[in-house]
């Protein structure tokens, strides 16, 4: 078990060394840095002094050596337009995030499952037609489109919701709904696919021959063998709530990091969005390592 | 024996395609779907050409004329934009753009995914190791921070949007198909190619690949509409496609500051992603039972019954 | 009419298919008492799994569908039954176990979890179902229960899962055991031991036994009374001894007259130049030797048989002898070359005349191929033995060989049986025109009949085309009739070898007499002298 998860953290640890570097090199090679730091309208002058004073005149080599020690001690300079350590900024909106993308999962996962093992258990049935309806729409819906729907009817119109900000925790009810239709959607189609196997197997014939009722052999007996590519589809949908609750964000007011990114790339704030695009990659990698070690402790297979 | 005998009854199976059609009417739905998504298509093809002046050509009196009005002509029925323009016409018109960008993405990275999966698959460890690790750093990338800050450096083009959404979408076909070939190359009848002195190259194209492809045509089908989803969400935030060109994304965009007043502006082509990426989603699940030997005969079971 | 503990009446059970609906099994009876032992015999496709499924109430339905009859557990009928009272029956009543105990037990909890689970869907409470887990553990013969309980079935052997899979059935002693296939993936000396663990235990709680079978050996040593199978119909039934000396109905009488061993054995061979000389073949995987040195000679045109159960090596000298995997050391001389050091170029060469034929032709024939194409492709691979224009008339010609016809050519490997696919499996072989070709448990997944057909099918081939064959084959009966020299092998080591008739009439060897002991006879009373002796020894 350990040996197993010293094996994938040490081949996560690889990737991110990948990442990092790859970072490095999409900030330096996409363009000038100066040109991109500095306001469209910054003279010459301007640019030849940042440049210097950021080192970009140094070797290739001498950036990247200086870069791979500002990210390991956390330094990604100041933001430009807040005046505080870009890492605190985005860490604090990172929180935010966090929380959305966990509230917004734990809520997914659950019903997912339940819905899904559902249908997979009277497969044809309808139950089972139903929710192949539901989660095929929510699969399909743009998020964003739903954001701006939800808004109109809830907000503008019935005014039961408030459009925007986080003051109390109406505030929430909007931007978690959004975020979950897609990934419910997605996960319950996973579910009853992975389930309607597990169910067939050869072992719940077992179950069901030593007279073990139906919840247990749903829940117990196939859910657990059935989880593994629910996981997988799990860890892949979280990924894109961290990174990809962007929209809704923006369009809620969340302050995540969607949104401060997209706000740090129009205020050409470049250190916020560097260290940004690190953490919430950093976050994406502790979760694929989480992952893995769910796949240990529910599959002894996997373990040795 | 004479030559006769042996071309006579050669085989009662009917062909690929009459099978296929046979198969997509045994599901309704699937069948719906094809229809739309074939609509769509030539929507795609000759919209611009047909519509296109319409499309673009502003007119003041009419600018967010309500939907519904049948008695203007048929291009009106959905209402009109801020400036408007007659939706039902942009939004045919916009088809050609969403789908080229989606197609693009969703070719490119399905090439590449699937060439880089087969040699990840069938190489020696390292050289697949090396691939892996590749497809993780992609995978945990957060893709669309990446694509909005690419696009913003480099400027949104049709091309760029393309490339970008491609890149992130690699590693799928990537994992897929290597799990698929490290499956595949243990079995039984690919240990038979190699006693019989086939080559790397055959095994892989000849034995392999046919049995990936179907897995590949289902995933792509699928990422299809993940792609429309993500080109479409990238022009709402204005970083995608920019005007004068139009997808329904940037529509969206458009509409979004007169939503209270006029809802169609939106909704409209809002409905039309749904629908194309239900289509797709619906095609894709008949494509996994059609494609797969295995559970063929449901559907022709239900085709059989049917008819 | 509770007289006997489980009757079926006329039951019919029918499955919706993509071909329509299906009569898996039409208008059978028969009858159970209490401990005895009843065999339901038959070959695959003769629905005889179908009416035990029915009892256990394990038939999904929709497809399937109960269209008639009964099911009388002490007079009471199963399929009338409340579902809260059908499912109390299960495990308490009547308890089951399966053919491929690996795939019938949960991977992913520990065995001790699944055999207390038993016991605890019926009421048993927790502590209880520990303490009588490990006792179960114990009386079926698993070596240190206590640590076994937390091990996971993918940590045992064949044998000890299908051990495990008995204490769990038997953990509320039920009245009746119902055995599908119980010991066909097992090794034979492993069969010999949970048959009679089987056996033990019927006597020691009086339960009935209902086993599932295909084999006339198994019938032989445990059951008391069988019913023949085929195509959905019940078609003979009585004691086993009835049946086997004065079979009524012509499926029984051929299923009898298939079973292997009864024919001429081969007469040795003159001893000419050896096509094949493997001296000293070694194969280690990693810490593992897999092959610890093994010789022989093969002459042309002659069989050698290579027995051995699972773990003994014979698949992978066929995997290094084909160059499959890369053998550690050794030499083995093909026409005077070595074919262990063969580059690329000659070994692409040495292709033409060695070939193989696989366990499963469901896997081993690409399922996206045709027939043509998969006979075919030998022409593709080497271009110089045919021209194009001549492959339609040689694929027909091979088929016909092979006992297929030019008809088949467009079909695809799925819409054949699993004998017909061997047969186009032989045909891509023949293909290359080999003078050697190397069977890996070609027989083993086909029913008895089409066995000896298959053989019959080889055993030609040999005579009318000089071809060498080596056949590897898990049980020792089926080469009987067809091999040359047999090599019996155990642990990755040659055991003994020599000709056939040495080895079944006079074997050297422990290992070899145990095996032939352990092997089951189809004749009763052969095998009751058989048991006989063998208790005799213990």
């Amino acid at each position: 078990m350990l040996s197993f998860i010293r094996k994938r953290a040490i081949a996560s640890l690889i990737s991110l060394v990948g990442l990092i570097v790859l970072v490095f090199f999409l900030s330096r090679l996409t363009g000038d840095p100066a040109a991109l730091f500095l306001p469209v309208e910054a003279s010459a002058e301007l640019k030849q002094q940042f440049r210097e004073l950021h080192g970009l005149n140094d070797p290739l080599m001498v950036q990247f050596a200086n870069y791979v020690g500002d990210v390991v001690t956390g330094d990604f300079g100041e933001s430009l337009r807040k005046a505080r350590p870009a890492l605190d900024v985005v860490l604090e909106a990172f929180v935010w995030t966090l929380w959305l993308a966990a509230i917004t999962m734990s809520l997914v996962t659950g019903a997912a499952i339940l819905v899904g093992s559902l249908a997979a258990f009277r497969a044809g049935g309808f139950f089972d037609r139903f929710s192949s309806i539901v989660s095929l729409i929510g699969a399909s819906v743009p998020d964003f489109w739903l954001a701006i729907v939800a808004i109109v009817v809830f907000s503008v119109n019935l005014a039961w919701l408030p459009t925007s900000g986080t003051g109390s925790i109406w505030h929430w009810i909007l931007p978690i709904c959004v975020l979950f239709v897609r990934p419910f959607g997605i996960i319950v189609q996973i579910v009853r696919g992975s389930m309607i196997g597990a169910l067939s197997s050869a072992y719940v014939k077992t179950a069901r021959a030593k007279g073990v009722k139906s919840g247990p052999i749903i829940f117990i007996h196939a859910l657990r063998n059935a989880m593994l590519p629910i996981i997988t589809v799990i860890g892949d949908q979280a990924a894109s709530l961290l990174n990809g609750a962007v929209i809704v964000e923006t369009i809620f007011g969340f302050p995540g990091v969607g949104k401060l990114m997209i706000d740090s790339i129009l205020q050409r704030d470049f250190n916020v969005v560097l260290a940004a695009i690190l953490v919430t990659a950093l976050a994406i990698f502790l979760m694929n390592l989480l992952i893995d070690m769910a796949y240990a402790l529910l599959d002894p297979r996997i373990r040795h | 024996m004479t030559l006769q005998t042996i071309d006579a009854p050669l085989s009662e199976e009917p062909s690929f395609i009459v099978r296929m059609g046979r198969m997509l009417c045994a599901d309704k739905f699937a069948l719906c779907a094809a229809i739309f998504l074939l609509i769509i298509l030539l929507l795609a093809i000759i919209g611009p050409h047909w519509l296109g002046d319409l499309a673009t050509k502003q007119n003041l009196r009419g600018r967010n004329a309500a939907p519904f009005d049948w008695e203007r002509g048929w291009v009106w029925w959905m209402g009109a934009d801020a400036l408007g323009r007659p939706l039902l016409a942009r939004i045919v018109v916009a088809t050609q753009n969403t789908l080229m960008v989606a197609a693009g993405a969703v070719a490119i990275s399905s090439i590449t995914g699937t060439l880089l999966g087969l040699i990840a698959g069938f190489s020696s460890p390292r050289v697949n190791q090396i691939i892996m690790r590749l497809a993780d750093v992609i995978m945990s990338f957060p893709s669309l921070l990446i694509a909005v800050i690419v696009l913003y450096v480099l400027g949104a083009s049709i091309l760029n949007l393309m490339l970008v959404l491609a890149i992130t979408r690699i590693p799928v076909y990537l994992r897929t198909t290597r799990a698929e070939v490290l499956e595949i190359r243990e079995r039984m009848f690919v240990q038979a190619a190699r006693v019989m002195g086939a080559s790397s190259k055959r095994i892989l194209f000849r034995h392999i690949l046919p049995v990936v492809l179907p897995t590949l045509t289902t995933l792509a089908t699928l990422d299809f509409a993940y792609v429309m989803l993500a080109e479409s969400a990238l022009s709402f935030l204005g970083i995608g496609i920019q005007p004068p060109e139009i997808t329904w994304g940037l529509m969206i965009a458009q509409g979004r500051q007169y939503l209270q007043n006029a809802w169609w502006l939106s909704f409209w082509p809002g409905l039309a992603i749904i629908l194309t990426t239900m289509s797709l989603n619906l095609l894709s699940n008949w494509m996994r039972i059609a494609l797969d030997p295995v559970q063929r005969w449901r559907l022709e079971m239900k085709g059989r019954k049917n008819g | 009419m509770a007289d006997h503990l489980l009757e079926v009446r006329n039951l019919s059970v029918e499955f919706h298919t993509a071909v329509g609906v299906v009569k898996a099994v039409r208008d059978i009876s028969y009858y159970l008492d209490r401990g005895e032992t009843l065999a339901i015999l038959g070959e695959s496709g003769s629905g005889k799994s179908v009416s035990s499924s029915a009892i256990m109430n394990l038939i999904d339905m929709p497809p399937g569908r109960i269209s008639g009859g009964q099911i009388l557990l002490d007079g009471v009928d199963l399929l009338t039954m409340p579902a809260q009272a059908r499912r109390e029956v299960n495990g308490r009543r009547i308890a089951m176990i399966f053919q491929d105990p690996l795939s019938h037990l949960n991977p992913v909890y520990t065995v001790g979890w699944q055999i207390r689970e038993a016991l605890t869907a019926h009421g048993t409470n927790g502590a209880k179902a520990q303490a009588e887990a490990l006792r179960l553990m114990g009386r079926v013969g698993i070596p240190d229960p206590e640590r076994s309980l937390d091990k996971y079935p993918h940590e045992f052997s064949g044998g000890q899962r299908q051990r495990v899979m008995i204490a769990m059935a038997l953990a509320l002693r039920p009245d009746l055991l119902i055995a599908d296939e119980p010991t066909t993936a097992l090794d034979v000396t492993v069969q010999a031991e949970v048959l009679a663990l089987l056996e033990e235990l019927q006597q020691e709680t009086g339960m009935a036994i209902l086993i599932i079978t295909h084999d006339l050996g198994v019938v032989a040593e445990v059951a008391d009374r069988v019913v023949v199978m085929e195509k959905g119909q019940l078609v003979e039934s009585g004691t086993v001894r009835d049946v086997y000396r004065n079979p009524q109905h012509p499926y029984t009488r051929k299923l009898i007259a298939a079973a292997p061993g009864k024919g001429e054995m081969h007469a040795p061979l003159p001893r000419v130049e050896p096509v094949l000389q493997v001296r000293d073949a070694r194969k280690t995987y990693g810490a593992f030797d897999a092959l610890k040195g093994v010789s022989f000679d093969l002459m042309p045109g002659e069989t050698l048989a290579v027995v051995g159960e699972s773990g003994s090596g014979k698949s992978t000298l066929a995997r290094i002898l084909l160059r499959l995997d890369e053998p550690t050391s050794g030499s083995a001389l093909w026409k005077g070359r070595d074919l262990f050091q063969m580059g690329a170029a000659e070994l692409y060469k040495l292709r033409r005349d060695l070939q193989m034929v696989f366990q499963d032709p469901t896997q081993s024939l690409n399922p996206r191929m045709t027939v043509y194409q998969l006979v075919s492709e030998a022409w593709v691979i080497h271009p110089d033995i045919l021209p194009k224009a001549k492959w339609r008339a040689r694929v027909a010609e091979l088929l016909v060989q092979v006992g297929l016809g030019p008809e088949h050519m467009g079909r695809y490997p799925h819409q054949f049986s699993g004998g017909q696919r061997q047969r186009i499996a032989i045909a891509r072989a023949l293909a290359l025109e080999p003078k050697l070709i190397i069977c890996d448990e070609a027989v083993s997944a086909l029913d008895v009949s089409v066995q000896a057909q298959v053989i019959a099918l080889l055993d030609n081939l040999r005579k009318t085309m000089g071809i060498a064959f080596i056949f590897i084959a898990h049980d020792l009966p089926v080469v009987r009739d067809f091999a040359d020299h047999v090599m019996v092998m155990q642990n990755g080591k040659v055991v003994e070898l020599g000709t056939v008739r040495e080895v079944f009439e006079t074997p050297r060897e422990a290992y070899t007499q145990a095996l032939l002991a352990a092997g089951l006879n189809p004749d009763p009373d052969v095998q009751a002298a058989h048991r006989a002796a063998r208790l005799q020894r213990a």
